[in-house]
């Protein structure tokens, strides 16, 4: 067996003024390929504006088994939600 | 720190009990499993197994329709059919997919499927005799294939429920085709209506199976719903078929091919006649009308297509070598 295509992630843009999102994943040879067949395989029914392909191997993502120490920072910092002020009645437009 | 999702899965294969009473904590709650999450080795590998199964039946599931394109009776017909085994090659390409993100490779699937090692759905094994073969196929074979699917959308590994959620939507285009031509068939000349009925005799009882062995006999039920990969029975399912079949056989004036049906006003379900199991089991076990040839079929694709994939990859270097150069 020869080694396969390397593989790539693919994202979608479903209308102008949405972001691109992850669909999944797709086997081929180079980038052009990629696009074509990211075409063929996730816009069949008009999902999709605009299409991003990126080599598997270059996604890096935090690693869940750390996330809890990660992301803790951000979990202990009420003050930085509107809710957490108190409004006086009858104050308006705060 | 970080890792790359294509190497996610690295240092799972030994969790201790914490990880694996916090990866159940998970499965309680009703939260995803994601790739790079911990899971149980069992987990893992029976995922494989029914994702790449199922990807398979979508991909030799194209064989028994592929078979009348070129026969279809108009234009519109033709275009239709070519979608929808398109479709099922899209169905395909999703589940592999994400039966990528669990580290088993495609081409480590597809060759399971070749040397006969993994098994698809065993419905593909009959053939397609008559038009209206491609008819009962839309209506009742992607019927089942939806009651099927659509518990797994909320099934617990994230990238297969939303390659679910994806091919469900894309599904019921595929059912309503095959009811229409059942319909146009069935309300058609004499000749037509019994070509119409001659196929729903040999696909019903098929069809009826698909949902596989009876709860009794089957072995992987209970763990795989305390997983939530299987969220019914297959007896659930196939009762769910059923109900929802017989009523639309009706409306197209054509009789299911059992004596024994009959509506339990006290359980609100159908009844039906025995399934013969022993024709289930053969056909799985090889011994259907075309199991050596879908094979084939697929096996031949695979090799005289070596060439291209080898082409494709040559063509990328050279292009990526003159870019360096350049």
């Amino acid at each position: 067996m020869t080694k396969g295509w390397p593989q790539w992630e693919v994202f979608v843009r479903s209308e102008a003024g949405l972001a691109h999102k992850h669909v999944g994943s797709l086997h081929a040879a180079d980038v052009r390929m990629a696009l074509e067949n990211a075409r063929d395989l996730y816009t069949r029914r008009n999902e999709g504006v605009s299409i991003w392909v990126v080599r598997s191997e270059d996604v890096h993502a935090t690693d869940p088994d750390e996330a809890e120490a990660f992301f803790e920072p951000s979990e202990d910092k009420r003050y930085r939600f509107p809710t957490s002020y108190h409004v006086p009645e009858g104050v308006e437009h705060l | 720190m970080y890792t790359s999702i294509s190497d996610g899965i690295d240092g799972n294969a030994n969790g201790g009990d914490e990880r694996e009473q916090a990866f159940n904590a998970r499965l309680d709650r009703a939260m995803k499993i994601e790739p790079s999450d911990w899971m149980p080795e069992a987990y893992r590998k029976t995922l494989v197994r029914q994702i790449s199964q199922h990807a398979h039946s979508e991909i030799v599931g194209m064989l028994p329709e592929g078979n009348w394109i070129t026969r279809a009776p108009s234009l519109h017909r033709k275009l239709i059919l070519l979608a929808k085994v398109q479709d099922e090659a899209g169905h395909g390409l999703y589940l592999y997919s994400a039966g990528e993100t669990l580290g088993t490779p495609r081409d480590e699937m597809v060759a399971a499927l070749h040397s006969g090692k993994a098994k698809y759905s065993s419905i593909f094994n009959y053939p397609t005799l008559a038009w209206a073969d491609v008819g009962a196929i839309g209506w009742l074979v992607d019927g089942a294939a939806i009651i099927n699917q659509i518990p797994l959308t909320r099934c617990s590994y994230g990238p297969y429920a939303r390659a679910m959620v994806r091919i469900c939507k894309e599904e019921s285009f595929h059912q309503r085709q095959g009811f229409e031509i059942m319909w146009t068939l069935a309300h058609g000349t004499t000749a037509q209506h019994a070509m119409a009925q001659d196929a729903l005799d040999r696909w019903w009882w098929p069809s009826v199976m698909m949902f596989g062995p009876p709860d009794s006999e089957s072995t992987h039920n209970e763990q795989s719903q305390r997983w939530r990969i299987k969220l019914f029975t297959n007896d659930e399912l196939r009762r769910k078929f059923i109900d929802q079949t017989v009523p639309q056989s009706e409306k197209l004036g054509l009789r299911i091919p059992d004596p024994q049906l009959r509506w339990n006003e006290r359980t609100q379900h159908y009844e039906i006649g025995p399934i013969d199991w022993e024709e289930f089991y053969r056909v799985i076990k090889g011994d259907g009308p075309c199991n050596k040839d879908r094979l084939q079929t697929r096996i031949d694709a695979w090799e005289d297509g070596a060439w291209v994939r080898e082409a494709a990859t040559e063509h990328a270097r050279k292009r990526a070598e003159r870019s360096d150069a350049a």
